[in-house]
């Protein structure tokens, strides 16, 4: 099952092909438009409807892309009839958090719930590895309902850190070390591992 | 000559300001002061910038950091952007049209108010350390715990007074769209609010499928002008809801200072949130992107001499553009759990989506239109604007990326966010694609002043370039690392990273720092100065009469 670091790693690969490619064309057509024996030259109007057609389709075909392959969104679309084998009810106040537990203590590929509550301001949710690589996060509006449904497929532990800016003392300082693990599964998440660091 | 004297008379002579019209004189002011204003945004960047790599003494307080990052944006888009974008289209509105510009009052009241606005924006920041950063998340800016509240009162006043600016440029764009000269015969306003939202080129599309003959052979609006008319719609829309939240948080502020604190549960937060960004919005993805299109359009047709490949197909795609810049909001909600999942789907992912393909037929009509011209000289103007091109072909699809719901959940707020798209999308797209203009309108502006050195324009050009793309992509490395975008790090986590960031942001600066400095070496001091005394041609013509005949 994939998790962040393949998403990513997948991501950074497609988008740096891609960056090469943008600049190798940018560069070619500097030097065509230029060369002193190129000829005016004009496009058909069916190459352009043809290029139109396919950037319809690589809008429409990334996400449909990741929906199929990236596992979160799916259980995050259906978290309202998936029902919850864990349930962590976290408050958020004064740019602290206050989880139910000192650790909270995850079992592996459970449906697992974090329901979190700001009484003040806009805050993050965020776990993090220990080599502070992102795992999943969502925002949390005071007033609304933040929950966030997720299933872990291997041991680890991480940190909860609050990923938007709440005030000059928000953000780092709002980190929560070693505070989620994930136990019972039969891989490790290699970056998650408390002697990772 | 010696340096000195041309420093102090510019190349050759330099700029007689003596010879300037009133619009050439109002647009060159906005121009430079817009210029200035990059300027400071580049070092607040590189001061940030600094701090990450090695802790800075005068950024000891983390207060004073985030009111640097608070005005960063606000010197940056309104004080930098807004300046030189609306100080161009003051003169190319009426050069296009055929006709004067329907104010040079209002126009020299707009860019007084834009810079003295973002000055006092900036001294919210600076003086009083006010730091909710620009995305106003409720009720941060009105957490008097955190801010001192005369400090809101400084910054928001301020960005209330760039709105105002701000309402004044439309007006006198609008205006000068619309209004008949004296002499002239009285103009229809059908055609030209027909022409001006692009409508004529959906009608000229339908006529042509159905066999009969074009609507509108001869457009009433130059479709640079469309794409000027379209893009301040959402100008306006935008000046609306910024005045609207600046009007709300006022009022929370003269509260505070009244000693009557009001409840800020008052105010839904998430719902807030999405008016908010459905205001900002209209800005990155509405207005920026309509303006470059218009703006590459124009300089394709410039440079090549030739019309534009796809003129109604142009046309119709602006006004889609304008349609698609409404419904997008919902991809800075993403990340927000409260926010219906038809919303992220539809207006976050799906109406997003389209600006891959909107944008990309922009692309694709300027560089067949430049493509059907060759062979070209690789001209200044060329040069960045391919360049703007480039940079857009990269910020657009890193956006669509993380307009994703999968994609978003480990992207959000990261430096992916801001590297790749944002910063890649203003330094390199929309900046080169300015300074594109601006080279092009030099001779026109400045009545013919010879550029002091090319050497220095074209070190402008790879610092710009490789330090906006450079910078971009080190810190997508870090977000895709996990390096959050409005977090500080102190501990060293991201610094092999942030050093190279730093490198790029670096040859940035010293890319300005050339540019403006050839600017002065080639106007001088002297005319500089000229630039802001009053013009001494009692003339509405936009250039003198010598250079029209010419």
């Amino acid at each position: 099952m994939a998790d962040s670091v393949d998403v990513l790693g997948a991501l950074k690969l497609v988008y740096t092909i891609y960056t090469i490619i943008a600049m190798s064309l940018i560069a070619w057509f500097a030097r065509g438009v230029v060369a002193p024996e190129g000829k005016p030259s004009v496009v058909k109007p069916s190459t352009f409807y043809g290029y139109v057609g396919v950037l319809v389709l690589v809008g429409v075909s990334i996400h449909i892309l990741t929906f199929n392959k990236i596992p979160w969104v799916e259980i995050d679309f259906k978290r309202d009839s998936i029902k919850a084998d864990q349930t962590f009810n976290i408050t958020v106040k004064d740019h602290k958090f206050t989880l139910p537990e000192d650790k909270l203590t995850i079992q592996c590929s459970n449906y697992v719930m974090f329901d979190v509550d700001s009484k003040d301001l806009t805050y993050g949710f965020g776990l993090f590895r220990q080599n502070n690589t992102l795992l999943l996060q969502m925002q949390v509006v005071p007033a609304s309902a933040n929950q966030i449904m997720w299933q872990f497929h291997k041991n680890g532990t991480y940190h909860i850190v609050s990923t938007e800016y709440s005030g000059p003392h928000g953000g780092s300082e709002m980190t929560l070390k070693n505070a989620v693990e994930v136990v019972g599964c039969d891989v490790d998440d290699k970056y998650a591992m408390l002697e990772a660091k | 000559m010696s340096f000195i004297k041309t420093l102090i008379q510019g190349n050759e002579g330099g700029l007689n300001a003596d010879g300037l019209t009133p619009t050439q004189k109002v647009t060159l002011r906005a121009v430079i002061v817009g210029v200035l204003y990059y300027g400071l945004c580049a070092i607040e960047g590189m001061l940030m910038r600094a701090h990450a790599i090695t802790p800075l003494e005068l950024l000891e307080e983390n207060s004073h950091y985030f009111s640097v990052m608070t005005v960063h944006p606000i010197v940056g888009i309104f004080g930098s952007t807004y300046l030189i974008v609306f100080g161009a289209f003051t003169f190319l509105v009426p050069h296009l049209m055929g006709k004067p510009l329907y104010s040079v009052k209002l126009a020299n009241a707009t860019w007084i108010f834009i810079a003295v606005g973002a000055l006092m924006s900036w001294l919210g920041g600076f003086i009083f350390h006010y730091a909710p950063l620009y995305t106003l998340y409720w009720p941060l800016p009105v957490d008097f715990k955190q801010y001192d509240a005369v400090g809101g009162l400084v910054f928001i006043v301020g960005i209330a007074v760039i709105m105002l600016g701000t309402l004044g440029f439309i007006y006198n764009i609008f205006a000068t769209v619309f209004y008949t000269e004296e002499g002239h015969e009285k103009r229809a306003i059908k055609p030209l609010i027909i022409s001006g939202l692009g409508i004529d080129g959906f009608l000229n599309i339908w006529y042509k499928m159905t066999g009969r003959e074009p609507y509108s052979k001869e457009p009433a609006v130059s479709l640079p002008v469309v794409a000027i008319f379209r893009g301040t719609i959402d100008t306006f829309l935008d000046a609306l809801v910024i005045l609207t939240c600046g009007i709300l948080i006022l009022i929370y502020i003269v509260g505070d200072m009244a000693g009557m604190p009001m409840d800020y549960t008052a105010v839904n937060a998430l719902l807030y949130k999405n008016f908010f960004w459905w205001g900002l919005d209209l800005i990155a993805d509405g207005l920026v992107l309509i303006y470059v299109a218009g703006t590459w359009y124009l300089l394709a047709m410039l440079i090549s001499g030739k019309k534009l490949f796809m003129q109604n197909i142009a046309r119709a795609a602006l006004l889609l553009e304008l349609v698609v810049s409404w419904f997008v909001w919902s991809h800075h909600l993403l990340g927000d759990q409260g926010q219906p999942n038809m919303m992220k789907l539809v207006s976050g992912e799906m109406v997003t989506a389209f600006e891959l393909v909107t944008q990309g037929i922009a692309v694709f009509i300027t560089l067949v239109t430049l493509w059907s011209a060759r062979p070209l000289k690789m001209t200044m103007p060329l040069k960045f604007l391919l360049a703007g091109i480039l940079g857009f072909m990269l910020a657009v699809p890193a956006g669509i990326l993380q307009a994703d719901m999968g994609l978003n959940r480990v992207l959000h707020n990261t430096q992916w966010i801001i590297g790749p798209h944002v910063h890649v999308a203003i330094l390199v797209g929309l900046t080169m694609t300015l300074y594109s203009a601006m080279y092009i309108l030099w001779p026109t502006l400045t009545n013919d002043v010879k550029l002091w050195s090319n050497k220095l324009a074209n070190f402008h050009f790879w610092g710009q370039l490789i330090g906006g793309i450079g910078m971009g992509a080190f810190m997508g490395m870090a977000g895709m690392d996990g390096m959050l975008r409005r977090t500080l790090y102190l501990n060293g986590e991201y610094e092999t990273y942030m050093m190279l960031a730093g490198v790029c942001g670096a040859l940035l600066l010293a890319a300005w720092f050339a540019f403006l400095f050839n600017v002065v070496m080639s106007i001088g001091i002297q005319g500089l100065i000229g630039i802001f005394t009053p013009s001494k041609l009692k003339t509405r013509d936009l250039v003198p009469k010598a250079q029209t005949a010419e």
